[in-house]
Formats: C-alpha cells, structure tokens, sequence
C-alpha cells in the first residue's frame, strides 16, 4: 500500500506533469528541427512564433466565447486552433517571402539567417506585445479535470490523489496525433520524402528535380502549424504570457540538439528528456521518500536536488553535456 | 518641436550614410562621412539638451558610453571573429555583481553567520566537479563508470545542500529588510570594473570551451543559456546579491549632490554662472561620470584599434573569412576564437559594472534579454560589424533611439488617432501599446540594415 502511494504521489507531480511539458517541448522542437534540417539555420523567432500562433488562437477562442460557441466539455481553443494555425502559416510564410528568401538567393551563411531570425524574433514579439498586451491571458474553459485527485482518492481509498487535467490529456493526444501524421508526411508522401531528400543532401536532391521553393515553403508551413499547436498546448496548459515563450527557447533549443538538430525523433526523445529532467531534479522527494522508508528514517528536508528557481539551468546542464560528449546529439542529427 | 527636430535628425542620418548607396550615387568619401556621423549625433543630444533640458541629455549620453562599450565588446566577438553571443545579458550582470561585491559594505553578521557553510559548499562543489572529471578520464568506458559519475554527483549535490542550505538562511535572516545578504568587501566601486570584466571573462571562457569549435549555432544557444542562469542566480541568490529586493545604495567614485550643494566653493561657481545650485549639482554629477566613461570608452576604442590593425587583427580577420584555409596556414582556429571570446565578454562585463554603477543599485528584475542582448545586437549590425568606430557610433544612434522613440511613438499615435473619438477603443489600445512599438521598431531596423546596408553606418575597411 505505501508503496502504491509513493508511486502515485510521484505520478501526480512528476510523471504526468513531465509527459505533457515533454509533448509541447517535443512539438516546439520539432519545429525547430525542421526548419534546421531544411533551411540550415537555428531559428531564434520560434518562441515567438509559438506566441503568435496561441495570440491567434485565443483572438478566436473569446470571439467563439463571446457568441456562445463551445464544444464543452472540451476547451472552446480546439476549435479556435486550426484558425491559429491558417493565420501563423500566413505570417511566417510572409516573413519568408519577405527576409529569408533574400538571403536564401544569396546563399548567405547560416549565421546571417539566424541573425535575421532574431530580427523576426523583435517584430514578432512586438506584434504580440502590440496585439494582445505582455499581460497573462486565461483563455481556458471547459471540464477543468478528467480525474480530480478526491475522486481518485474516493475510488481507490489510498491517500495519495492522483489529479489528470483536461489540458494534460488533450496535450498528449494531440501531440501524438500530431505526430503520428508528421512521420506519416516524411514517411509516405511525396512531398515529405522530397523533403528528406533535400535534408540530407541538397545538392543531390536539386539535380534529382526537387523544387526547393515548395520544400522550402512546406517546411515554413509545418514549422508554423507545430508552433503554433505547441504555444496554444502550452498556453492551455499553464498560462498565455508573451514573455514566457521567449524563455521556452532555451528547453526548446536543448531538446532539439540534445536529440540532433535535424532528426524529427530525436526531436522529440530530447523533448522528453529536457522534460523529466527539468521536474525530476527539481522536485522535492521527501513525502515520496516518507513512504518507501520505516517512520524514523524519515528526512526532515526537501530532499530537492535543485529549486525550482533553476529549472532553466538544467536544461543548460543537458545542453552543455550533450555539447561536450556527444555533438551531433542521440539520434546523430547534423553537427560541426 | 522636438519631434520635428529629431525627425530632421534621422533624415539627415539617412541621407549621409545609406541613401547614396540606394540611389545609386558614388557614396561620400569615408572621412567626412565618418566626422559627419558623429557630427550629427553630437548634435542630437545638444538638440536634447536644449529643448528638454541638460540633466537628461547627460543622462542620455552616460548610457550612450556605456552601450557604446558594450557594443565594442560584442564587435570584438562578432566583427573580429564572427562568432555569435546572445548571452550578454548574462555578462553584463556579471559585472552588476562585481559592482556589489566589491563596493556594497560588508554585512559582519552575515559573515559570521553563514560564511563558513558557504565557503565549505564551494569547496565541495569544486571537489564534486573534479572528482567527476577524474573519474570520467581515467576510467574505462563502461556501466560501471556511468554509475559511478551519477553517484559522485548525486552525493555531492545532497553534500552541497547540506552545507549551503542553513548556511544560506542563516544569512539571509540577518536584518532582512536590508541586509540579508553577505554584502561586499567596501571597497571603491571604480574596482568592480576590472573584476567585472574578470568575471565575465571566466563564464565566457567555460562557454567558449564548451561551444567553440562546434557548429555556430551552437556557441548562440550556449551563451543563451548561460545568461538566462546567470540572471536566475543573481535573481534567486539572496545571499549574494539580495535577489529581487535589489542592492541598493552602493557607494559612488564621484561627489554625492547634497555634498556639493553644501559646499561653498560649488554654490559660488553656479552662482556666478547665473545657475541654480541643486539643479546644476545633478548636471556636474553626470558630468562626472561622463568623464569617467568617456575615459574607459577611449581607453577600449584604442586597445580595440591597435589589436584589430596589428598581425593578430589580420589573423582573427583571416580565421573569420575563411576558417578552413586560415587552420592550413597553422592556425590554432578553436584556441584564437576563446580567446577573443574571452576578450569581448571582458569588456563587456566591464560596461556592465559600469552601468551599475551608474545606477547606484543592482535590480537583478531588470535584466531583460530584449534590452540587454538584442538591442546591443542591433548597435552593432547597424554601427557597422568589424569596424569600432561603427560600434561606438551603433551605441550611441540605437540607445539614443531607443529612449526617444517613446515620444516620438506617443507623438506618431496621437497624431494618427487624432481623428477618433476620446474614448474609441480602438484609439485607447494604441496608445497604450505605444511601448511595445520600440520592440518592432528595433527589429524593423535590424532587418531593414541587413537587407539593404549589411556593413552598417561605417562600413568595415
């Protein structure tokens, strides 16, 4: 019995909280990879991209709101989404048509696109800030929980609760889903093998008769819809504030190199890492510890390895690993 | 009027620097370009002067300096060797916090209170660090060694935590409404600029030997990160630097205005320059400070100068252009870009303790990455990468811009809201997020340079 409640305690903070920030976090890093492994530039506006698409996304959640349109028990922001996403595809593939194809015809060094990306990075932030304000907006509604930790308790009479929100599971679901159709685009279509093609060797890939404009533009609009589903998850999950999700670069960063900047799975495996590290090391095991050990054993600390203060450090400390033992990241994506 | 004035300004910064090239004319020889540039400038904050009054001019042109030594920092990375820094935030604030260490008075129960337990933490996590390294290098590849380094961390941290934690709430339960931390050495606050720098240098050397040698993207993400800890440190450490309830009161290298207004030999020189005593107290003040800045600024500008044009500013220029055939000369590639690495971070941990300084406190909240690591970004491309004299004029033009982009965008939304009713929604929204138009502006410019006038306002030679 302690033990079944040391496990579900562990599960309530930490197994089912790191499961949805490491679906948003794999989603955001899937973006970035893509854009990587297409464009060969890291890509510092996609933060705000993700902000840009959630502002969109609630824009048209209080519009729906406002004249009653819900798909309770839901949140109103699923059906809001897909305007998100028209909406930020159409953005970014303006800021593409406006700076990066200038210098894609130039065949400017990588760093000079991700400078140009930073420039991105300040007008979005600023259109967002402009739009929506740099203040948190709620924008969730619906059932809040699919089990609430009483009647968890209730149902299965331990002590410890086990709490699933609404946002958590809708996070998972769509990150799967979201997923599963990304590989099967890679995968089986034509135009996502042209895009692996072009990935791998763009040389070979444009003597072969891949048109790069239309990769190229395809790669914008994946990127743009993953940003967007990922700010809109994130948003839900937590909160909307612009500011976060220029912080969210940093995990989102690591995770796309901790698993290789280029390879969508490793994408996602360093989205998860980044993730359970983040929670494990900065949660605080003593009640956890409590059951396993006889009453005398019990620590009278927190038993926590790092505040949560530094959450953002151990991402860094990943980060930094990765970049001293193992460069090219788990899933060997490009390097050097 | 001002905004009449300021608009002519930028005008007359345009045509003199981009637009011969747009137009297609042969541009203006590059000296009388140059002089001409600064010209205006100078101008502009006499403009300042006049219109809105001395005391802010000063105020304006202090952080001209500092931005302008920042921005030679960044050059020194970015112009000289093309390498990439988006942590500057993160030096910067290392020298904020050379500027408590050294200067703020010592906090005697503090130290008798946790010092010790600090101390041992930090030598425990010295120990951890290199008890992990060892084991790491001298033992084969295996299950064992992977267990081994999660265990050495593992009981190095909680060993850590044993010593830190009392020792960091013992301090901070000092008085603390205004302590609650060690304080510094008591020191003039004049040496925390060098420490700055020597801080900043060693966080830049651990980075740089991580990231250099690596894609270029890498040493971009990396330095991202250690600026966001580095802020995080000295946000959440309230032992070291009181975290969010900021240090306050650090003592000045230049008079106090109530000292000066008190004296007798100040109130007869204002008086007899027909000037009020208190208000030109705070105008001698800035003065002061800009003299002080104005002396680190030349002193950087002419070490920058004389390195960028000796053998080793060719070399750096050559590894920068062409990596691959500079390492077949010979040339240690990954070693050069430490340590100009290391050289950029130092100044600008530099201008960072100076800024402190300035401000007479260290708020560990104000640390943004938008205004201390893109902004600085920006006075650079648009100054001119590779060129000093083009940083120097990049800091003062962007920070310049920056504080008088506020009324001129309040001024720019009256004039377009004019016709609404007072209280139109829409028109009340606009002005209200007037502020967030100096964000786009700045990015508008940055995009707007790199598109169409990538050597900046003074081109490299």
């Amino acid at each position: 019995m302690e033990l079944l409640n040391a496990f579900i305690l562990l599960s309530n903070f930490v197994l089912v909280p790191a499961i949805a920030y490491g679906s948003q976090l794999a989603l955001g890093a899937l973006g970035v990879t893509v854009i990587y492994g297409i464009l060969r530039f890291s890509n510092f506006a996609h933060g705000d991209t993700m902000a840009f698409g959630a502002m969109v996304t609630i824009l048209f959640t209080w519009w729906f709101q406002s004249m009653g349109i819900s798909i309770h028990p839901l949140p109103t922001a699923l059906l809001a989404l897909p305007f998100g996403i028209l909406f930020c595809i159409g953005f970014v593939l303006a800021t593409d048509r406006v700076i990066y194809r200038f210098y894609r015809r130039q065949k400017a060094a990588p760093v000079i696109f991700l400078i140009a990306s930073m420039g991105v990075m300040f007008v979005t932030n600023g259109i967002v800030r402009f739009i929506i304000g740099p203040n948190d907006q709620q924008f969730a509604d619906g059932e809040r929980f699919i089990i609430k930790a009483r009647t968890f308790k209730k149902m299965t009479g331990l002590a410890e609760g086990l709490s699933f929100k609404v946002s958590q599971g809708i996070t998972v679901v769509t990150a799967i889903l979201v997923v599963i159709a990304l590989f099967w685009f890679l995968n089986r279509t034509r135009t996502g093998k042209s895009m692996r093609a072009y990935s791998d060797n763009e040389d070979l890939a444009l003597l072969s008769g891949i048109n790069p404009d239309k990769v190229v533009m395809v790669a914008w609009i994946i990127a743009a819809t993953l940003a967007t589903i990922a700010g809109t998850l994130y948003g839900l999950d937590k909160s909307f504030k612009p500011f976060t999700y220029l912080q969210l670069l940093l995990p989102i960063f690591a995770a796309a190199i901790v698993g290789g900047l280029g390879s969508p799975i490793g994408a996602i495996a360093g989205g998860f890492v980044i993730a359970f590290s983040e929670i494990m090391v900065t949660y605080a095991y003593k009640k956890f510890i409590a059951y396993l050990v006889p009453e005398s054993w019990e620590p009278d600390t927190l038993v926590q390895l790092l505040s949560t203060d530094y959450k953002f450090a151990v991402s860094f400390m990943i980060l930094l690993l990765v970049l001293l033992f193992r460069p090219t990241g788990i899933f060997a994506g490009k390097s050097v | 009027m001002i905004v009449t004035l300021l608009g002519l300004a930028c005008f007359a910064l345009l045509v003199v620097s981009l637009a011969p090239r747009l137009v297609g004319l042969s541009p203006l020889p590059d000296r009388i370009r140059n002089v001409s540039l600064f010209a205006i400038m100078a101008l502009l904050i006499t403009i300042v002067g006049l219109i809105q009054s001395w005391n802010v001019a000063l105020a304006l042109l202090n952080l001209c300096l500092i931005s302008s030594i920042m921005a030679l920092g960044v050059n020194i990375q970015w112009g000289y060797a093309g390498l990439l820094n988006v942590g500057i935030m993160g030096f910067a604030a290392l020298g904020g916090v050379a500027a408590v260490l050294i200067s703020a008075d010592p906090v005697a129960d503090a130290w008798a209170a946790g010092a010790l337990g600090i101390f041992v933490s930090f030598i425990l996590a010295v120990v951890t660090v290199m008890a992990t390294v060892y084991a790491y290098r001298n033992m084969a590849p295996s299950m064992a060694r992977n267990l081994a380094l999660f265990a050495i961390i593992v009981i190095g941290l909680i060993a850590i935590r044993y010593f830190y934690g009392p020792a960091k709430d013992a301090i901070e339960d000092v008085n603390p409404a205004s302590e609650g931390y060690l304080g510094g050495l008591g020191l003039p606050i004049i040496l925390a600029w060098p420490v700055g720098g020597v801080l900043a240098g060693l966080a830049a050397w651990v980075i740089g030997k991580t990231a250099l040698g690596l894609r270029s993207d890498y040493l971009a993400i990396a330095t991202l990160g250690i600026a966001e800890i580095i802020v995080a440190i000295i946000k959440h450490e309230d032992w070291l630097t009181r975290g969010v309830k900021n240090v306050s009161g650090l003592p000045r290298p230049v008079p106090y205005e109530i000292d000066l207004q008190q004296s007798q030999w100040f109130v007869d020189i204002a008086t007899r320059l027909g000037q009020d005593p208190a208000l030109s107290s705070s105008v001698f003040v800035k003065l002061c400070y800009a003299v002080l800045f104005t002396v680190v600024l030349l002193a950087v500008l002419w070490l920058s100068e004389r390195a960028l044009n000796s053998p080793w500013g060719r070399m750096m220029r050559a590894i920068r252009d062409n990596e691959v055939s500079a390492n077949a000369m010979g040339k240690d590639v990954v070693a050069r870009h430490l340590q100009v690495f290391v050289l950029g971070s130092i100044v600008v941990g530099i201008a960072g303790a100076m800024l402190t300084t300035l401000d007479g406190q260290l708020t560990p909240g104000a640390y943004q990455p938008l205004r201390y690591t893109f902004l600085i970004w920006v006075m650079v491309i648009l100054g001119g990468s590779g060129n000093n004299w083009g940083a120097v004029l990049g800091g003062f033009v962007v920070w310049f811009f920056w504080i008088q982009a506020e009324p001129i965008g309040s001024w720019l939304m009256q004039t377009l809201t004019a016709g609404m009713a007072e209280d139109n929604a829409l028109r009340v929204h606009l002005l209200n997020s007037t502020a967030h138009m100096r964000l786009m502006t700045m990015g508008i410019i940055l995009l707007l340079v790199l598109r169409f006038s990538p050597r900046g306002l003074i081109p490299e030679k």
